[in-house]
Parts: structure tokens; C-alpha cells; sequence
């Protein structure tokens, strides 16, 4: 590896700092010290057991639906769908949670997972197909289709599966061998975490270790040669897209199973969105999304802490991952113009001439 | 008089330099050709001319003056003209639309397109352009497309024009008449930059040729002391066999048969209409023709990447115009598609993955559900020696290599899995002297082997050269099947320009 595909490889690490050393302006603005601010946002997110249990229950579904979104993205395919796709999972895992068994705690809560895997998956399904019979661009379908999921959920929770005389349109709380359970005892950290993190090496392994996982990427790289090569592109497409929508609508369970218990209406504050960003941060490669969703959660749950002890907004965390988006695509453009420099696709080709 | 002094222009990407001190000097009217193979400089030296790039180090004067040349405006305004190989018209607009377009009004702020036309006209007759400015771009032929971007550069006041390997889409006979007009050119007292790694054609038309190798000027002579074989020499710094030692063809039993085989093309006009032929084992039939004639969709077809309209494609016995590429695969068929970079390559995979993309899924690769890492880079490794790849190692992004090297990963893959039939798509595209010759003594020892090889390509010389049967392919259909041995280049090439159509017979011995 070269100096220079290092730097590129690191383009979202740059992206990352750059936008925490903009964020401190953001701060300063606010009228706070920027170093006090974000010693504190560090420490409320990692130095205590509470912070701590914050940090990994908002990491869980930012890593599902990043995983997701990263496997379609490996796929060539932007899924902008990981936000209906969690509801769709959520109801699923809470209908089984709720009327399917009992049955002990391990059965139930893999067949709520199952069934929300399965959920996710079928949500993403229509999208693809409509790709590959029509040529409507998921980009599109997947985020109208974010709407429906969400007023879906929206629907059944007011209605049929409503908690009767609840103040607020939620279900009643799921059979209790459905709950994931907890990991640190006196505090929301659920076990949603551990079966994330699981998900994200075996998605690593299925990516870089099956003939399957070859397929994904070399259409998402390159799905001409993809044909040409024999591979049945429009399958593969199905596949990750599947794929895709079931790890997302896991990310939707564990919600449901794991923190709140019931299905709320409207349960997801926008992880799905910000799971684009999780998997466009991470590269598309499951370990670089662990790390990026392990940052966004750890932001999340340290920002209130900063709140409470400095009053800077939350806002701002906000900002910091717009303006890591904003770097990283900005970084993005450059790496473009450094290929198209020789009018080659990379300088080196001309170094080295057979 | 001197037009252009360039001195000592060093060009630097990061650790490559593209030019090393290159200093040169064109004479107002005369043809000045830069001649190089792939990689030499050529296209650097003449981005750096038209600004579009920045020397290291270096002075450009013109006409006896310091500049800088900062950006393609300010190559216009100081009367530096540039055709590039890929023109930069927009199809749906008049030939004049496009000539003006970016262009200083002559009477802002008003387009004054007739005023326009008549000067375009003007001076399309004064050059022997004979470009009507009113018709579409989009209607026009391909030497036509030429001589607008040509009219375009003259019309922004160009003395100094740079064409870059201005004959590479062009027929024999449009080159012929594109010399034609650059020699009017230059008889008016403008200059001209010729680039082109075709020794026949700098020989032809220039007065003064530069070769550059590897970023240096080798040598700079006048036309009169060149000749074929020192031009060759200085280009690639050692002596070239120009023909490629072969024996006769053995050719037996038929290996791929294609029957009046009809295909339609992307714009949903038939690109293919009726095309009939018989390969087999152990020959090289070539397929001649200028690009766009139908050649990329009759390869596509054969692999089963375009679906067929009308005929059948028998190979070896079996009917395979309905299977999908994968099963044509498995039957035997290798393809090497003429863009490498699309179609034959995953770029960003590493050159071990790309050795297997057609075969990951096998026993020797694939186990138990795992990909066999260790067993696909002993075989990149076997492979990459064998065919001597250039790689800093196998597990080098493909996307890094030079574009021989690529075509030799594409190669490699393709005949490692010993098909029965090898498409051969401009294999030696882009590829230098040396790595031209490399990829087309595999084809051979493929075809001794007993492989039937389609060898379809633009470049009459190397059909010629190499294939034992030659058909020539225009507006989809062939024009004929000739012996290379009892054909002339003039006859081949009045049947690619589809001014000559023999009977399609001539079955192998």
C-alpha cells in the first residue's frame, strides 16, 4: 500500500476531525470553552456506567442500519430505506413479541429477530425488484417508501394494536422471553449490541470470505464485468438489497425488544437516516461502521452530558456529523481530480510501463 | 520562422515524470509529429501546450515570446488550436452551434449564427473543409465530426494546431483525405502538432518528427533522414520485429458458427444485420472494420452480454444463442473485451481477484461456502509469472497497473482457462509496441494449442499480420472473407469503407 491510497483510505478519519475541530468554533459560539466542552462530551459518553450504557444503546441501531446500508452500498446500491425498514422490523418483532408463544426467552426472541429480518428484508425487496424490472432508481423508491413504513406502524399502533386507555398511540409492553436482555445490570444497555457487533464480522466474513460476498462486490465495483464474468448481476442486486433491509430491520427489533419494550409510534428519531452517514463514514466495510457508529453513539450520549454541564445545545452534534458528511464528499471531489490529473486512472500507471 | 520553442518542460505527477526536460521547436508552416508509444509523454507534452496542465519546470515561448499557458482560454487566445482523440461536440446541435459555442461573440451580445455560418463556410472552403455548418453534428460521420472540431479551432483564430492521434477513428481513406487537409493547412502558413505512434503515417505527413520515450526526446530528425525501422527504434530503444513469426493454420473441425445473425444496438437501430461465419479450431479469423460498425455488438452477442434479434450461434455443436454468458463460460468461450477498464476488469479489486472473477466459484477456489485466499493467490502468482505481469505484488489493485499489464491480467485469465473459442476484442489497444507484440504471439501459441480465435480489431496492419482469414465488417454486415495473403491493404480497405462487397465465401482449408 502506498502512502497515497493510505491517505485515501483514511479520507474519512480526516473528514472526522476536521469537523470536531470546526465543531469547537460551534462551541465557542455557543459560550463555552471548546476543550472543557469536549472533555466533558468524552467523559459523559465513556467514563461512567451510565454513559457508557447510553453510548452502546444509541450505537445499536446506528450499527444494524449501518450495516445495512453498507452492504447495499458494497453492492453499488444507495439504500436511503434503512429508516422504514426498521419499522417494518419493529412491528414485526413486536407482533411476535406480542402474540406469538410463549416460548423460552432464546426461541422467542430469535424468531422476533427472524421475523423482523425478514420484514426489513421484504421492505427492500420492492424497491430492487423495481430496479431490475423497471429501472426506477432505488435511491427514490427506498425513500418514499420510508413514509409508508412509517405510518404504517403509525397506523397499527392507533388502531388494532393500541394499548387501550394509553395516553399516546403505543402498544402494550411485548411477552417478557421476547425482551433482549440486559448487559449492564441498572441501565438500558441491552444485548442488542452484542448481536449487532456478531452481525457486523460475520457481514465482514460474507463479504471478504464467500463466493457469495465476491459477487456483492464485484457488482457493486464493476457490474458490466460482473456480467461479464457470468455473474447474474440482477440476483445479486435482490440479494444485497435483502440483506440490506433485513440488517436494518434488526436495528428496528432491538429497539423494540431491547429498550422500550412496546411499539411506540414514530420509535425511530431518524437512525435509518443517520445510518447513511454511519455507512458512508465506514467506507461500506463492517469494521469502519463499527467505529463510525460507535462514534455517533458515543456523541449522542455524551452531548447531553456537555448540555447539562456546559449549555451547548445538543445541536451541535448535529452539526459536527453534517460537516463530516460534508468533508468527506468534499474529500471525495478531490480524490477525483487527483485521478483525473493524467487523464489516466491513477498517476502510478504511469510509473510503471510494461 | 519559429512558431513554438519549448525548453526543458519537466512535468511531474507525485513520483512520475511524465516529461524530463523536454525541449523541442516547430517551424511555422510545417507538420512537427510527436511520435512515442504508450506512456511516452506525447499527451502531457500537449496538455502542458494547451494549458491544461502546469510544468514543473520549463519555458514555452511562442512566436519568439515568453508565456504561460494557464489555462485552454489562454492556449485560445494566443492561437493554439487543440483535436482531441475523443471530440467534444454536442450531437444534437449544427455544426456552427457548436463552433460558437464558447466562442467570443463577433457582435456581443448577439449570437449572429448566420453571420456565423457564412464565416464558418468561408473558411471551411479556403482549407478544402467541405463542412456544411448548418447540418447536424449528430448526422455527420466520423471524419466529418474531425474536420468540425478542426473548423472549430481555426474559427477561434488557431495558428498552431495540436491533433492527438488524429487518425485513430478514421478510415483509410478519410486519413488520407484528413492529410489532405493539414497539408493546405500548413501551405497557408499555419503549424501542426501531429501526435500518433503509427510510423506510416508520421512518415507521410510530417516534415519534422520528435520521438519521446519514456517522459525524454530520443531524437529529433527531419523527415528526409527517417526511416521505418530507426523511427522504431528510438520509440521503444531496441529493434522491433514487425512481423510475428507463425506457422500455417491447421484448421479442423468447426469450434464457433454464426448464422445469419442479426443483433440490434443500444440506439435501437440493427447494429448487426445478417451475419454469417464459420471458425475453426486451431484458426485466427480476423474481423476488420472501423470502430462502430457493428463489431462490439457481434462480440457481445457471441458472449451472450446482448440478446439476439434473428440467427443462431452454434459452439462446438451446441445451439447457445439463448444461454446466459455464464453457461457460454462453461462451454468453452474466453472473451477479451476491447475496454479492459468496463468490461474485463474489476479495477479496485486486486489482481488475484481479478484472475478469478470468471472462476471464484469453483472447487479449486471456493470450499465448503469459503473462498480459498491462499489457493487464488498461488494461482495470481503462477499467473503473474507466467505471463510476466508487472505487479508490485497479487494483491495490488488492479486499477495501480499499467494498461499492458491490465490487458495482460485479462489475458492471463482468459487463457489460462484453455477455451475452446478466444473473442479477442482490439486486444492490442493502447498497448506499446512491446506489449502489442506480447499479447498477439499468445494469441498464436493459443490458436497452435487449438483454440479458434475471433480477432476483432481496427487495426488493419495487425489483422493482416496475424489472422488466417479475414473478414471485414461494414454497417453490420461483412463485406467479405479474404486470405491475408492474396489481399492488399487497398482492396481490405475499400471494404471497411463499404466500397467493396465480395461474395462471403472462402471456407478454411
Amino acid at each position: 500500500m502506498t502512502i497515497r491510497t493510505a491517505i485515501l483510505r483514511l479520507l474519512p478519519l480526516w473528514a472526522v476531525l476536521s469537523s470536531l475541530m470546526l465543531g469547537m468554533g460551534f462551541v465557542f459560539l455557543a459560550g463555552a470553552p471548546p476543550l472543557q466542552a469536549y472533555e466533558d462530551l468524552l467523559r459523559g459518553a465513556l467514563a461512567d456506567k451510565f454513559g457508557l450504557a447510553t453510548t452502546l444503546v444509541k450505537t445499536t441501531p446506528l450499527l444494524f442500519a449501518g450495516l445495512g446500508v453498507a452492504v447495499a452500498l458494497r453492492a453499488g446500491l444507495i439504500n436511503i430505506g434503512a429508516e422504514g425498514q426498521i419499522y417494518l422490523g419493529g412491528l414485526a418483532a413486536a407482533l411476535v413479541g406480542l402474540y406469538v408463544g410463549p416460548f423460552p426467552q432464546i426461541v422467542h426472541v430469535s424468531l422476533a429477530m427472524l421475523a423482523a429480518f425478514v420484514a426489513g428484508g421484504m421492505w427492500a425487496l420492492l424497491p430492487a425488484v423495481l430496479r431490475l424490472r423497471r429501472g426506477v432508481s432505488e435511491v427514490i423508491t427506498t425513500l418514499l417508501m420510508n413514509y409508508i413504513g412509517l405510518y404504517v406502524v403509525g397506523v397499527v399502533v392507533s388502531g388494532p394494536l393500541k394499548e387501550p386507555r394509553a395516553p399516546y398511540p403505543f402498544s402494550p409492553p411485548l411477552a417478557p422471553s421476547a425482551f433482549l436482555p440486559t448487559i449492564i445490570p441498572a441501565t438500558d444497555a441491552h444485548a442488542g449490541i452484542i448481536i449487532a457487533l456478531v452481525l457486523a464480522i460475520l457481514v465482514y466474513i460474507f463479504l471478504e470470505h464467500t463466493p457469495a460476498g465476491f459477487q456483492v462486490r464485484m457488482v457493486g465495483a464493476n457490474p458490466s464485468a460482473a456480467a461479464y464474468a457470468g455473474v447474474n448481476v440482477g440476483r445479486t442486486v435482490v440479494l444485497a438489497m435483502v440483506v440490506s433491509g433485513g440488517l436494518a430491520g434488526l436495528g428496528g427489533a432491538s429497539e423494540v425488544m431491547g429498550l422500550k419494550h412496546r411499539l411506540f409510534d414514530a420509535f425511530s428519531p431518524g437512525y435509518g437516516y443517520d445510518a447513511i452517514v454511519v455507512a458512508f463514514l465506514g467506507a461500506g466495510q463492517p469494521l469502519g461502521v463499527i467505529a463510525t457508529a460507535g462514534f455517533f453513539g458515543a456523541l449522542r450520549s455524551g452531548a447531553n452530558v456537555m448540555q447539562r454541564s456546559q449549555g451547548v445545545p445538543v445541536a451541535v452534534i448535529f452539526a459536527i456529523q453534517g460537516l463530516a458528511v460534508l468533508f468527506l464528499a468534499a474529500s471525495l471531489a478531490v480524490r477525483r481530480r487527483m485521478f483525473r490529473w493524467s487523464g489516466r486512472p491513477t498517476p502510478s500507471a504511469e510509473a510503471n510501463p510494461s | 520562422m519559429d512558431v513554438l520553442r519549448v525548453e526543458e518542460v519537466t512535468k511531474r505527477f507525485g513520483p512520475v515524470i511524465a516529461n524530463d526536460r523536454v525541449t523541442l521547436t516547430v517551424q511555422a508552416g510545417t507538420v512537427h509529429a510527436l511520435l512515442g508509444e504508450n506512456g511516452a509523454g506525447k499527451t502531457s507534452l500537449v496538455n502542458v501546450l494547451y494549458g491544461l496542465y502546469q510544468p514543473d519546470e520549463g519555458q514555452i515561448w511562442l512566436r519568439g515570446r515568453p508565456v504561460r499557458i494557464r489555462s485552454p482560454r489562454d492556449a485560445i487566445r494566443l492561437g493554439i488550436g487543440m483535436i482531441h482523440q475523443h471530440f467534444t461536440l454536442v450531437p444534437q446541435l449544427t455544426v456552427a452551434e457548436n463552433i460558437v459555442l464558447g466562442a467570443r461573440p463577433r457582435r456581443p451580445p448577439f449570437l449572429d449564427l448566420p453571420g456565423a455560418e457564412r464565416e464558418i463556410e468561408s473558411i471551411a472552403n479556403a482549407y478544402g473543409l467541405g463542412v456544411n455548418p448548418r447540418l447536424r453534428v449528430m448526422d455527420l460521420s466520423v471524419g466529418l465530426q474531425q474536420r468540425v472540431e478542426i473548423l472549430k479551432a481555426l474559427y477561434r483564430g488557431a495558428d498552431l494546431l495540436i491533433l492527438d492521434e488524429p487518425t485513430s477513428v478514421l478510415t483509410p481513406s478519410e486519413t488520407e483525405a484528413l492529410f489532405g487537409v493539414i497539408t493546405g493547412l500548413v501551405a497557408d502558413g499555419k503549424s501542426v502538432i501531429f501526435i500518433s505512434h503509427k510510423l506510416d503515417e508520421v512518415l507521410g505527413i510530417s516534415q519534422v518528427i520528435t520521438v519521446l520515450r519514456r517522459g525524454r526526446v530520443a531524437a529529433t530528425i527531419p523527415r528526409a533522414e527517417a526511416t521505418p525501422s530507426a523511427l522504431a527504434r528510438l520509440m521503444v530503444g531496441r529493434d522491433v520485429v514487425f512481423q510475428i513469426p507463425k506457422t500455417h493454420a491447421r484448421a479442423s473441425e468447426p469450434a464457433l458458427e454464426v448464422t445469419d445473425l442479426h443483433v440490434t444496438g443500444n440506439l435501437g437501430h440493427p447494429a448487426v444485420s445478417g451475419v454469417t461465419f464459420r471458425l475453426c479450431r486451431g484458426e485466427i479469423l480476423g474481423i476488420a472494420g472501423v470502430d462502430g460498425n457493428g463489431q462490439s455488438e457481434l462480440a457481445e452477442a457471441i458472449a451472450g452480454l446482448r440478446p439476439v434479434t434473428r440467427g443462431r450461434i452454434s459452439l462446438n455443436g451446441c445451439e447457445v444463442a439463448s444461454w446466459p454468458p455464464k453457461a457460454r463460460i462453461a462451454a468453452g468461450l474466453g472473451f477479451i473485451p476491447a475496454d479492459r477498464y468496463r468490461l474485463g476488469l474489476v479495477p479496485d479489486f486486486t489482481v488475484a481477484e481479478n484472475l478469478v472473477i470468471k472462476t471464484f466459484g469453483d472447487p479449486a477456489y471456493t470450499r465448503r461456502g469459503f473462498l480459498r485466499r491462499q489457493r487464488i493467490a498461488a494461482h495470481a502468482r503462477k499467473l503473474v509469472a507466467q505471463f510476466d505481469i508487472r505487479v508490485h505484488g497479487v494483491q495490488q489493485p488492479t486499477r495501480e497497473l499499467s494498461g499492458g499489464n491490465q490487458q495482460k491480467v485479462v489475458l492471463a485469465r482468459e487463457v489460462s482457462l484453455s477455451p475452446a473459442v478466444i473473442i479477442a476484442m482490439q486486444p492490442t489497444r493502447g498497448l506499446d509496441v512491446g506489449a502489442s507484440e506480447y499479447v498477439l504471439r499468445a494469441l498464436i501459441a493459443e490458436r497452435d494449442r487449438g483454440a479458434a480465435i475471433l480477432h476483432i480489431s481496427t487495426e488493419l496492419e495487425e489483422i493482416l499480420g496475424v489472422c488466417d482469414r479475414v473478414a471485414v465488417m461494414f454497417g453490420g454486415a461483412l463485406m467479405g472473407i479474404v486470405r491475408p495473403e492474396d489481399a492488399t491493404s487497398e482492396q481490405v480497405g475499400l471494404m471497411m469503407a463499404g466500397a467493396l462487397h465480395l461474395i462471403p465465401a472462402s471456407e478454411p482449408p
